[in-house]
């Protein structure tokens, strides 16, 4: 029994540790089929995490903790959008700046709360099937974000590939001209899709700080938002290789910590560099494979569109 | 579509389409002045005019894409603003596009899905796609990646998503510059059934026979003014091609026979596997180009064509170094670099992001393909700018590259031009081996005739010059030898006086033996 206790264990936080990659990726994943590469996803995600922890240590309610999270991530995603959309400015910079505001932002706005202890998501408890050993605690006694992130990773998949909206939005990532000459606005999509992923990522944030560890501290994301970002190239776009992706890198970082815990000596500071060296190990694999990568990476990626009018 | 009143008679109805004074400019450049256009229900119009005539800019107005800076548009004698594409496709205005209008990563059935109203879009569209591709002739699968379709293959997608939308009127650009005779002739029976069904057609062309075979009015412009119009039937193509150029132009005059001498390319046995699903493979292709001639290679898109380019320039490579010879030298796994060095040059088929930088410009395009050679452009990794933009004016001026500025970007010149440039600066590099797909693709007679020149002249001076063409008339008035491509499979190189367009139209069928010349379609049985 001892041992399935110890798989349990595993299996939970390997979860916990998956679950904001999950969210933060697949918002990304719609920003960038639309053509827009966000590099402010750590900044979105650092005010994620202080909004939803601001907004259930203010109410007392995690509901509102979940909506908050959410609202931050997109309201940074505003700026962003305007710039890089309308203004047609370097998505590239204008990412970079957006992960400075935003650390910068969920710091100063985080001041008040350092310390204070916050509210944890609860998790799910259906009586007689959360008691089932091992499978009952990982499948039916979860909280709602983690339910939520894979909600939205099968209903971005159906969108994308099985509604006329989503196929919109593909063509808008694939050649945003094209797009427009048939009539597609091309801005207008670019926005929702920007402003989801910033949503995506306020969420992933509001995870760390909700259930992760309900606590805030300055820097809590530790990364994260950049482990996102090469997961989505890892996904090579499609939302549920995004799910293995998430999964595998949780596994990675939480595997050194039951590492150390059951005596195998590797130094802290190789552990926390393994999520990115397995990032690098990824991006060399799956590039090798030109064929698929080109299939499904949108071709105006990074691109801003200026229309010739 | 609305119904017309019962009892108006159609000569009082205002016409379909109407323009007054539409006048577009970009900086110093007046793209379209003033242009007045009149298109009928039902008509087959022509829009004739030289590269950089302002053509594509009118038609881009027509269909949204461009904001007018002066003029008005009547649609039935209403004026109205055609804000964006979509407008022009409520309007009942449709669209193929010279520059494809597609999205490479999606199907052909989602590409085509995109361009109709919501509720056209259902789960029978795969079966529509197919009936009515089928039914113009087109043959389509819309199941197959825009990615791994050749040039003509896309243009079918683009005029089918058109045809599908049902529009009032069409606007085609080019149509026919990537078909073959064949599949022209069956877009031009589709054309005149939609006019019998009251469908207007603009029509934008440079193969003035077919504006005589077709049309049923015709507007001329020039640089930028509406120069002339002309009921087509009256008129044959020299008449209107003067019209067009401002003067009398001749075709390009080919000596009978010219020196021959050594061989410069060689393909021996030159064999390589189709590098995507479904994708042409090449079979055993042996081939020899001669100093001081030119042999043309035939054949219906899609049969392998694109694929021998790329052997021979170097883009993907042979199995052993003896399959490719240049000058002499086994080349098959060499670079295109080692190639250019032996004095090779390449025009791939497609201008641009293959023949040249969208967003270089036009000198700094120069020195891509000489960045290697012996060239004095780039010399211990060290660029020297002003040999790169000597060249883009020697290119410019002798190919006369109509440009808004000097050294501007790729993008910013019309297709037609462009493609001249992208000729003209390998052909200034004087090459002893000059390898071209498509030379005059999108280029109007004036400047294909600049083109066809050139390439001649420099045969004439003891360059060895392949030339990959699906435009019939063309390779008979440049090639010295024809050979034809099919499934993958090059036909020996017959004499160019030798072969009918028949013959070479069995060729394209795959049909290579013909027996006492009685032979037809089904030579193939008979054998």
């Amino acid at each position: 029994m001892a041992d399935f206790a110890i798989v349990t264990a595993i299996v939970l936080t390997v979860i916990t540790a998956a679950t904001p990659l999950l969210l933060a990726g697949i918002g990304e994943l719609v920003a960038e089929r639309a053509g827009v590469l966000n590099l402010g996803l750590e900044g979105m995600m650092a005010v994620g995490a202080v909004g939803g922890f601001a907004g259930a240590a203010l109410t007392g309610s995690t509901t509102v903790g979940i909506v908050s999270a959410g609202l931050a991530g997109l309201l940074l995603a505003v700026p962003f959008a305007f710039l890089v959309i309308n203004l047609a400015a370097n998505q590239v910079a204008t990412g970079l700046a957006l992960t400075l505001l935003g650390l910068g932002a969920s710091a100063m706005f985080g001041e008040s709360f350092i310390g204070k202890p916050g509210l944890k998501l609860p998790a799910l408890d259906i009586p007689g099937l959360t008691s089932i050993p091992v499978v009952g605690r990982i499948v039916f006694g979860q909280d709602a974000l983690v339910y939520i992130s894979f909600l939205l990773v099968a209903a971005i998949s159906w969108f994308l590939f099985r509604t006329r909206a989503g196929l919109m939005l593909r063509a808008v990532g694939d050649s945003h001209d094209s797009a427009h000459n048939l009539g597609i606005p091309v801005y207008a999509v670019r926005w929702a899709a920007v402003l989801f992923g910033g949503c995506c990522a306020g969420l992933g944030g509001g995870y760390l700080s909700l259930a992760y560890t309900p606590l805030w501290t300055e820097n809590m994301t530790a990364g994260r938002g950049w482990i996102a970002l090469a997961l989505v190239v890892f996904a090579s776009w499609l939302p549920w290789r995004l799910v293995v992706g998430a999964y595998l890198f949780g596994a990675v970082a939480i595997l050194g910590f039951h590492a150390q815990g059951l005596g195998v000596r590797v130094s802290s500071q190789f552990i926390s560099m393994l999520p990115y060296l397995a990032t690098i190990a990824v991006l060399v694999v799956i590039s090798r494979n030109k064929l698929v990568l080109r299939a499904n990476t949108p071709a105006c990626l990074g691109r801003p569109f200026v229309p010739a009018r | 579509m609305d119904v017309a009143p019962p009892g108006r008679a159609v000569s009082d109805s205002p016409p379909l389409l109407e323009t007054a004074g539409l006048t577009k400019r970009f900086g110093s450049l007046t793209a379209c002045d003033a242009i007045d256009l009149r298109i009928a229900s039902g008509e087959i119009h022509a829009l004739l005019g030289e590269n950089g005539a302002g053509k594509s800019t009118l038609v881009k107005m027509l269909y949204g894409a461009l904001a007018p800076d002066a003029g008005e548009i009547r649609w039935r004698g209403e004026a109205v603003s055609i804000a964006s594409p979509a407008a022009a496709r409520r309007l009942g205005i449709g669209m193929v596009f010279q520059h494809f209008s597609l999205f490479e990563a999606l199907t052909v059935g989602e590409n085509i899905a995109l361009a109709l109203p919501k509720k056209a879009v259902t789960h029978g569209l795969d079966g529509t796609i197919r009936t009515v591709s089928r039914q113009y002739g087109l043959p389509l699968d819309p199941h197959a990646r825009i990615a791994d379709l050749s040039v003509g293959e896309r243009q079918r997608v683009e005029i089918v998503r058109c045809l599908l939308q049902e529009p009032r009127l069409i606007i085609m650009d080019e149509p026919t510059s990537v078909l073959t005779p064949q599949e022209s002739e069956v877009l031009f029976e589709t054309l005149k059934r939609l006019s019998q069904e009251g469908v207007a057609i603009l029509y934008i062309t440079h193969r003035l026979v077919e504006v005589v075979e077709i049309a049923s009015r015709a507007t001329i412009l020039r640089r930028g003014r509406v120069v002339g119009t002309a009921d087509p039937r009256a008129e044959s193509a020299r008449t209107l091609a003067g019209m067009m150029v401002g003067s009398d132009i001749g075709a390009v005059d080919k000596p009978e026979a010219r020196m021959t001498g050594a061989e410069r390319l060689r393909l021996q046995g030159l064999t390589l596997a189709a590098d995507r699903p479904f994708g042409i493979g090449l079979q055993d292709v042996t081939l020899g180009v001669r100093s001081g001639e030119i042999v043309a290679i035939a054949g219906v898109a899609g049969n392998g064509q694109q694929e021998l380019f790329d052997a021979i320039s170097g883009e993907r490579l042979a199995a052993s170094d003896d399959a490719i010879l240049i000058e002499g030298r086994p080349v098959g796994r060499k670079g295109v670099n080692e190639r250019r060095r032996l004095g090779a040059a390449f025009v791939p088929e497609e201008r641009l992001g293959h023949g040249a930088v969208a967003s270089f410009r036009l000198s700094d395009n120069v020195v891509l393909t000489r960045h290697a050679t012996r060239d004095a452009i780039a010399r211990h990794g060290l660029i020297d700018k002003k040999a790169a933009t000597d060249v883009e004016g020697r290119v410019a001026e002798r190919f006369d590259v109509r440009r808004a500025s000097p050294d501007p970007r790729a993008s910013s010149l019309s297709g037609g031009n462009l493609q001249k440039f992208v000729v003209g600066r390998e052909i200034d590099r004087a090459p002893t081996l000059l390898v071209v797909s498509q030379p005059t693709w999108g280029v109007d007679a004036g400047a294909a005739r600049i083109i066809r020149g050139a390439l001649i002249g420099l045969a004439e001076a003891g360059a060895a010059i392949l030339v990959i063409s699906q435009d019939l008339d063309e390779i008979f008035e440049v090639a010295d030898r024809i050979a034809v491509m099919s499934d993958g499979r090059l036909s020996e190189a017959f004499p160019a006086g030798s072969l009918s367009p028949e013959r070479i139209g069995l060729l394209m069928g795959g049909v290579h033996h013909q027996h006492d010349g009685t032979s037809d379609g089904e030579a193939g049985h008979a054998a």
